[in-house]
């Protein structure tokens, strides 16, 4: 096995260990964990088995199979990040509802506050 | 009897806001109009709480900071609850003189327009504020032209009626930042009728402008982006 193999294969595992236990703690939600176990899947897979990198290289006819490593985890992080800045436009909407709401939900109880004060 | 609400959206203004209220409360309007005031504190880092709360308001306390934006929406949400016949968005630091209101309120009279803009610019007279200042309104006022069709002068003005229809829709959406030109558009695209009419502002006696030099050229390139999102959006 090379060396670069092995660093691999720990550094792959050691991240997919990592993901594992953050969801079961709960600082991860699911619906995220989803990509990043996959990702890793995948990184798993092809340190283990390292034909396979340049079986698929020439499938997609790229020359040096490190340099569609780099273009795919390129564009799966522009992607990933795409949806992350989705998902904070959606929780700024949520936050802004929510605020308002609650200012006006104080302005009720000090009314209600008013009218039930004993005379 | 028609119940209008004054919204002043407030960022650490606690200097000018009680000479503010006092001159709302001096304010002579024709019989059947029926004045509230309603100060939104938008998470204020001095004391604009503890001073509107002594004032006789209605106080909005926002508890996290939302933006202009957000504050008058919450402010028009407020309105369009306790069913307000019209609402009127005011600076909190006194540029808006509440004499003008009259002449809002008069042309609201005569043209029925949903929403009426208090306007620098059609006659040249008060606070014309900076030169870069007046070139971004041009920039805007053109912009606002190809989105809308509308001749509107002072787009970025803040000093605005609104109608319960226009209440309706802003309570439903009003941008966050910089919210005024892309909001023209918004409001123009719903098929509201928008008229301005020349008021006469004054130097903000207090606080700070929210927009700062630095941060102009990222509100030139934000407002127009928004304001063509909100053209090709459906309504």
């Amino acid at each position: 096995m090379l060396r670069i193999q092995i660093i691999t294969i720990i550094a792959s595992v050691a991240f997919l260990f990592l993901v594992f236990r953050m969801v079961v703690k709960g600082r991860l939600r699911e619906e995220y964990s989803i990509i990043w176990l996959l990702f890793t899947g995948i990184l798993v897979t092809f340190s283990f088995w390292e034909k396979g990198l340049l079986l698929v290289s020439n499938l997609f006819g790229v020359y040096l199979p490190a340099n569609l490593v780099f273009t795919i985890s390129i564009f799966i992080a522009l992607v990933y990040l795409l949806h992350l800045s989705v998902v904070a436009s959606k929780l700024q909407k949520q936050n802004k509802l929510l605020a308002q709401e609650m200012a006006l939900m104080k302005i009720e109880i000090e009314k209600m506050k008013e009218e039930i004060k004993p005379e | 009897m028609m119940n209008i609400l004054i919204i002043i959206p407030c960022f650490n203004e606690q200097a000018s806001l009680p000479r503010l209220i006092s001159d709302l409360e001096n304010l002579k309007l024709p019989e059947k109009y029926n004045v509230s005031v309603c100060v939104v504190n938008d998470c204020s880092t001095d004391d604009t709480k503890q001073v509107a709360k002594k004032l006789d308001v209605i106080l909005i306390d926002l508890p996290v900071n939302l933006g202009i934006g957000g504050a008058v929406q919450s402010g028009l949400k407020y309105a369009l609850l306790d069913n307000y016949d019209l609402a009127v968005q005011m600076d909190g630091d006194g540029q808006h003189p509440p004499a003008e209101l009259q002449k809002m309120i008069a042309c609201y009279e005569e043209t029925g327009a949903s929403l009426v803009i208090g306007s620098r610019f059609i006659i040249k007279e008060g606070f014309q504020s900076s030169f870069l200042r007046r070139l971004g309104i041009t920039y805007f006022h053109w912009l606002n032209k190809f989105f809308t069709g509308k001749s509107i002068y002072d787009s970025t003005s803040g000093f605005r009626l609104f109608d319960k229809k226009a209440i309706q829709l802003g309570a439903r959406y009003y941008p966050d930042d910089y919210p005024e030109p892309e909001s023209l558009v918004f409001f123009s695209k719903a098929g509201l009728a928008i008229k301005e009419t020349p008021v006469v502002m004054v130097h903000r006696s207090g606080g700070q402008s929210s927009i700062r030099s630095f941060t102009s050229f990222y509100y030139c390139v934000k407002v127009t982006l928004a304001m063509f999102f909100s053209f090709i959006r459906k309504p």
